[in-house]
């Protein structure tokens, strides 16, 4: 009995997070958005760039999420995903010289299809295999986007600078400001869709697959589709944050995106709670903030007061800004009831 | 003719160095059922300790033997305090805290020892080995040593009662508890011999790549790659998949136009992914059987 029953209870790689936990209450995510919109007005420009920044990793962080978190599967080469999308618009602005909101979306449908694509023979693959395979993706990808024969395109080893675009409609505000504003229009867009993703047949249908691949192919679901499909969903959303990264950023070159990237983007998914989307904000604001930080305290031992700092968070919530708000929840709660 | 064979051998002797790595990522994956990506590191600051010892005045052999020691301490101290309370967290977390040691063990070395480049003696020399100018004593003797570990690891696993307690600890914990092993203390140590083994490759890699914090990212992916190509359930498989990627990597720069140094790597990594895609559990892995 110990050895069938071993099999079945064989943890996924995540635990199952059932799909209401997945999302925040309508009051909360409220007052989440007031705040967001309302803090870039009361600080410094640089303070601005940094939030966009956050936003921005946060929406790598979310797609990171749907993949792992929803369907299961692991993955060290969100990297290459995101330099693909950077590179994609970056080259469309300066060499197209096309309007930077019109080149995300083509970043996104192009990274689309080829995580679609590369989830195919990922397909064969699980757990450490796959980690491996996405991680030899994330290596490859600089020494690709250094390649000779695309230095036209490319830049090279050099990269490119990419225009800062002005507010339109001669909004008074300055750039780092409009930029803000216009990523978080974009993260709520994406969020909005990535919870209804979720939440629809599709969704279930990979949330199923993570749980049990067996059972879910039992129940008549297609199993290689929904896995392609959520690789591929996963790396549109990556591509459309690698696009606005570039735009904020100004500049990609092919050593921005190494496998360091990737791997940040992971400790985003844990620090935020693998599988709880509103988590990946916080994740994000960890990965950006924390090594700064951790500069701050010891500029010899950066490295190692940021190892801590995880090792601190991890201990006390192995379950991430999830676990934090679903203590919190249970406190509110009671309070009411007092 | 000459150059493909000059080409495999120097290959082979480049793959001494993720043979033995790949040894000790396999050692913890047995032991634990999880790839240690602070394994290099910890290897690394291993072989800065016997450096140190030696600087002290303290001859190769016994510095070799005390960091031995000193490293499978460490090992089990790292488990007994990081990782023993983690084992109930999601894999995932686990993963995210040999990240965090990773960075921790990266940047006290580089306090302690600072990020110039060392020498590191060798106990086997550095002549040309046999009259090849392609392989030296030292490379030879890396070779040999990757050997030995690997019987010994062989009939540690298969003929000692510890071994065969490990074994059953890292497959079915359940059972082997029921038996009455302390399937905790088997993992502490896996972790401490998994230590002593990055220990030992970090020394006999270290002449090659010369001593600094940094020196072991690079061999630690081939290591990896090595132990996902060979099997991770198998240390022989994880021997011969160091030879072979070491080999395939010359192969790769050698005829491959335009791949040169900078795709070497990628094509090393990008075929490791085709093996895989054929047969998922590694060229000697046992499959693992799925039952409902």
């Amino acid at each position: 009995m110990s050895a069938v029953q071993e099999t079945v209870t064989d943890a996924p790689a995540i635990d199952a997070v059932p799909k209401r936990a997945m999302t925040l209450g309508a009051g909360t995510s409220i007052a989440v958005l007031l705040i967001l919109l309302v803090v870039p007005l009361f600080v410094k420009n640089f303070v601005v760039f940094q939030l966009t920044t956050v936003l921005i990793y946060g929406i790598a962080v979310l797609a990171l999420n749907i993949l792992t978190g929803g369907s299961g599967q692991f993955s060290l080469g969100q990297s290459a995903f995101y330099a693909l999308g950077a590179y994609i618009s970056a080259i469309l602005i300066e060499h197209a010289g096309m309007n930077y909101a019109l080149t995300l979306p083509i970043s996104g449908i192009v990274c689309f299809a080829f995580g679609f694509l590369f989830g195919l023979p990922a397909l064969r693959l699980s757990g450490i295999y796959l980690a491996l395979a996405t991680f030899a993706l994330a290596t490859a990808m600089p020494q690709f986007l250094k390649l000779g024969a695309l230095e036209y395109w490319t830049g090279g080893v050099q990269g490119l600078v990419v225009t800062k675009p002005d507010a339109p409609f001669g909004l008074p505000v300055s750039q780092d400001v409009w930029l803000y504003y216009f990523t978080l229009a974009i993260s709520i867009a994406i969020y909005v869709a990535s919870i209804n993703l979720l939440r629809s047949r599709s969704g279930r249908a990979m949330m199923a697959i993570r749980d049990n691949e067996i059972a879910a192919s039992a129940m008549g679901i297609n199993i290689s589709l929904y896995k392609t499909l959520a690789f591929g969903v996963s790396a549109g959303i990556t591509g459309v944050a690698g696009g606005l990264g570039a735009i904020a950023v100004q500049f990609v070159a092919p050593d921005s995106y190494t496998i360091q990237l990737a791997i940040a983007l992971f400790l985003g998914m844990v620090v935020g709670g693998v599988g709880w989307l509103p988590g990946s904000i916080v994740g994000a604001a960890f990965i950006v903030f924390v090594p700064n930080i951790a500069e701050s305290v010891s500029k010899g031992l950066s490295g190692a007061v940021f190892g801590v700092l995880l090792f601190v968070v991890i201990f006390l919530v192995p379950h991430g800004a999830r676990q934090v708000a679903l203590v919190s929840q249970h406190l509110v709660g009671k309070l009411k009831r007092s | 003719m000459e150059l493909l064979s000059n080409q495999i051998l120097a290959g082979i002797a480049t793959g001494a160095i993720y043979a033995c790595m790949a040894l000790a990522v396999v050692m913890i994956y047995q032991a634990v059922d999880h790839l240690n990506f602070a394994q290099g590191e910890m290897a690394m600051f291993s072989t800065f300790m016997a450096w140190q010892m030696m600087q002290w005045g303290i001859p190769y052999w016994a510095a070799f033997v005390l960091t031995l020691i000193l490293s499978f301490a460490g090992g089990i101290i790292i488990e007994r305090l990081l990782f023993k309370p983690l084992a109930k967290a999601p894999i995932l977390t686990n993963v995210a805290g040999f990240i965090a040691l990773f960075a921790i063990v990266n940047s006290v070395a580089g306090l302690i020892w600072d990020f110039t480049i060392k020498q590191f003696p060798t106990p086997f020399g550095s002549a040309p080995f046999l009259g090849s100018q392609l392989i030296s004593t030292h490379q030879a003797g890396m070779i040999g040593v990757t050997l030995l570990l690997l019987a010994f690891l062989f009939f540690f696993f298969r003929f000692t009662r510890i071994g065969l307690a490990m074994r059953a600890a890292a497959t079915l914990p359940e059972s082997a508890r029921l038996v009455g092993i302390n399937t905790s203390w088997m993992i502490a140590l896996g972790w401490g011999m998994a230590s002593g083994i990055g220990a030992i490759a970090g020394m006999l890699i270290a002449p090659v790549v010369f001593l600094e914090p940094n020196m072991m990212g690079g061999v630690l992916i081939y290591g990896f790659a090595a132990a996902v190509l060979g099997g991770l359930s198998s240390p022989l498989g994880a021997v011969l998949g160091g030879f072979l990627v070491g080999v395939f990597e010359n192969l790769v720069g050698t005829y491959i136009p335009g791949a040169g140094n900078e795709l070497k790597l990628p094509i090393a990594l990008a075929l490791i992914v085709i093996v895989l895609v054929v047969k998922p559990s590694g060229l000697f892995g046992h499959t693992v059987i799925k039952r409902v």
